[in-house]
């Protein structure tokens, strides 16, 4: 995933009490992101909190924008003057982003934003956990695009998959989505974080301005685009266009245009596709992400020590784009599936695409604001 | 576009500079046949060319709509955003990079309507940025229906009937949320145009241009105004310079051109969070910059 290492020396490896959103701007940090445009929305304002004091102190800039849709569009700009950059809300705000997300995936800006996710729909209930927005996040926006959306289960993911979410689009030049909920946003744990994270460095462009193409087919993924003030004459914009960056309807440049798009996550599915699993031999497996998970963990160590049956557990840390190949091979045992969600099951539908149709898909359901509990998950095992 | 006329009378070596700072390869452009854009397009760039701007430290940034297409035709670093949103793009664009001259075109429709709230927040944070504001008091792009700057009573495909809403000024706006520099101009009067606009240019901090423009397509044709010669002929009729009004923000029925608002600069955001980011290292912050404040002197 990463080609460099490099040490940040104002970060020590100690031991350290941090909530979700404190882990996730920290990772930001770490990963080399030094511009955040936000709005204040519960309950992701800790991450604005956290980078309004420490972005200044590093050479960064943190502003606080008018609104979710000029926060988008603020950080867009400063991405396409080659600055790592991010954004985060919750569900109302990330509404009226989507617009701005469907620009950074067209201009194919690389930037991060986090969603950590409460109850809806409009205001819905701000201080309350959910996983409601997990569609959105695939198909929020208008039009065909691919998305790549990461979970983290723990604060310690939080930061690492801040730190990955940056490394990817970076790498494939696209905005990555860092699903977290409200638990996972405001739980405190004791985290170590690494010495060393590992950043992604794209290859640098080699050709001078005059035969420079913005968009050409071999700089998809993995290279370096021209930024604003670098000489290169760059025009960004978010109609179709051609490989010069200029709009265009040309039936055949407008269908280049998409499969460009969708080749970015297409081409890299294999390496970007992220799950963990353990005792997927067994007869009835647990589908999860995001906090729910926690509560699947728990449920799996209570009902192997009650029963002494194995129950299997296959965690998404990347919901988006969804592995399905690699979910059809792993859940080939199954005789079960369980799909715990704090929405109105979301993505069950999905996962049963994975499994065969004699296969039973049970989703477990909550979406009262308050956290699974393990007794739901084991009723349903 | 008008640049066969602007070619003869222009020194030859402005023409040169001309034609490389547009992209012809890009014509025949969008704009219809009569339509002002053009002409103010060439009129500001002729003034970043005579200011000696360098085409590799500018960025052009636009919204959507007729005006904004400007962008694809310059050759320089050229931002087309979304609709309305070319000021928080400006905003990114001028933070991340401070050194770039930064200059954004938009609609009325793009910059006061959809747009509105971002105008109003980028001048009251006063981002370095200049903005030409194409007032053409209609959407072009969508068919003419009518705009915030449509005047009452004017027709549009949206108020068959006319328009009963009341008209925006852009200048009393942006004067009133904290613009450095605001000028209006219009395309009939090009070299006042052309100066309006390196004024605006020079000033740090936000700075508008109002360039009151013609619509024969849509504008000009529901209200039965004739050919673009006749609306740049209404366009000059209507207009009165500055000087010759009492109180430029009071009058109705005419365009007061000239510049109205020139107020002593203060430092823009991006040299302030500079400053701030300096403070920062010696534990200081926002207060030790001196600025008047409601809080000066408060612990």
């Amino acid at each position: 995933m990463t080609n460099s290492e490099v040490r940040m020396t104002n970060e020590r490896p100690a031991t350290r009490l941090l909530s979700g959103n404190e882990a996730c701007a920290v990772g930001a940090v770490r990963a080399g992101v030094r511009f955040f445009a936000g709005y204040p929305i519960t309950p992701s304002t800790e991450i604005a909190e956290y980078l309004a004091r420490e972005l200044p102190r590093i050479g960064g800039t943190f502003i606080q924008m008018e609104d979710e849709i000029a926060s988008i569009c603020c950080m867009n700009g400063a991405t396409a003057a080659g600055v790592k950059a991010m954004t985060a809300t919750s569900g109302p705000g990330f509404s009226l982003m989507q617009e701005g997300i469907g620009y950074s995936v067209m201009a194919e800006l690389p930037c991060i934003i986090v969603n950590v996710m409460r109850g809806g729909p409009a205001t819905g209930t701000p201080t309350r956990s959910s996983q409601a927005d997990v569609m959105q996040a695939r198909h929020g926006t208008h039009g065909d695009h691919p998305i790549v959306a990461l979970c983290p289960w723990s604060v310690r993911e939080c930061f690492d998959l801040t730190v990955e979410a940056v490394n990817v689009s970076e790498r494939l030049r696209i905005p990555v989505l860092v699903l977290m909920d409200e638990i996972v946003g405001h739980m405190r744990e004791a985290v170590q974080l690494p010495e060393h994270v590992g950043l992604w460095q794209s290859k640098l462009i080699k050709v001078p301005p005059g035969e420079y193409y913005h968009y050409d087919d071999s700089n998809n993924y993995d290279s370096r685009i021209a930024s604003f003030g670098e000489g290169y004459r760059v025009h960004l914009t978010g109609l179709t266009h051609r490989k010069d960056g200029f709009p265009t309807d040309d039936p055949e440049i407008i269908r280049w245009n998409m499969d460009r798009l969708r080749n970015k996550v297409d081409d890299n599915r294999s390496w970007l596709w992220d799950v963990t699993y353990e005792d997927l031999g067994s007869e009835t497996v647990i589908v999860c992400y995001g906090s729910a998970a926690r509560s699947a963990m728990e449920a799996k160590r209570m009902f192997e020590q009650h029963t002494g049956r194995r129950v299997g557990i296959l965690r998404l840390r990347m919901v988006w784009p969804f592995p399905m190949e690699r979910m059809i091979a792993l859940l080939r045992s199954a005789r079960r599936v369980v799909v715990p969600e704090m929405n109105q099951g979301q993505l069950r539908r999905t996962i049963e695409r994975s499994v065969s149709r004699h296969v039973p898909v049970i989703s477990v359901q909550r979406y009262d604001g308050e956290m699974l509990t393990p007794e739901e998950i084991i009723d349903a095992l | 576009m008008a640049d066969e006329h602007l070619k003869t009378d222009a020194p030859e070596s402005v023409n040169r500079f001309l034609d490389r700072f547009r992209i012809d390869e890009r014509f025949p452009h969008i704009l219809c046949p009569g339509c002002g854009i053009g002409t103010a397009m060439n009129t500001v760039v002729r003034a970043l060319i005579e200011m000696g701007v360098n085409q590799n430290e500018l960025c052009v940034v636009s919204g959507i709509g007729c005006s904004s297409r400007i962008s694809g035709y310059l050759d320089c670093d050229t931002f087309h955003t979304l609709h309305g949103r070319a000021l928080p793009a400006a905003t990114g664009v001028k933070l991340a990079r401070p050194d770039l001259k930064v200059v954004v075109f938009g609609g009325d429709g793009d910059m006061l309507a959809i747009g509105g709230n971002h105008f109003i927040h980028a001048a009251r944070r006063n981002i370095d940025v200049t903005v030409f504001v194409l007032n053409n008091f209609t959407y072009g792009m969508t068919g003419g229906q009518y705009s915030p700057t449509t005047p009452t009573c004017a027709r549009a495909s949206t108020a068959p009937f006319g328009n009963v809403e009341r008209d925006f000024d852009t200048c009393f706006m942006a004067r009133a949320t904290g613009a450095m520099f605001v000028a209006r101009s219009t395309t009939f009067h090009v070299a006042h145009l052309k100066k309006m606009a390196r004024l605006a240019l020079s000033k740090r901090g936000f700075s508008v241009v109002e360039i009151i423009s013609q619509c024969p397509t849509f504008f000009g044709r529901y209200q039965a105004m004739g050919d673009a010669v006749k609306m740049l002929e209404w366009i000059r009729d209507r207009s009165i310079d500055v000087s010759k009004v009492a109180d430029p923000w009071v009058v109705q029925d005419k365009f007061v051109i000239g510049v109205l608002h020139d107020r002593e600069e203060v430092p823009p955001y991006s040299q302030l969070y500079a400053e701030l980011r300096r403070l920062r290292q010696i534990g200081a912050d926002c207060k030790d910059l001196g600025i008047p404040s409601k809080v000066a002197g408060t612990p």
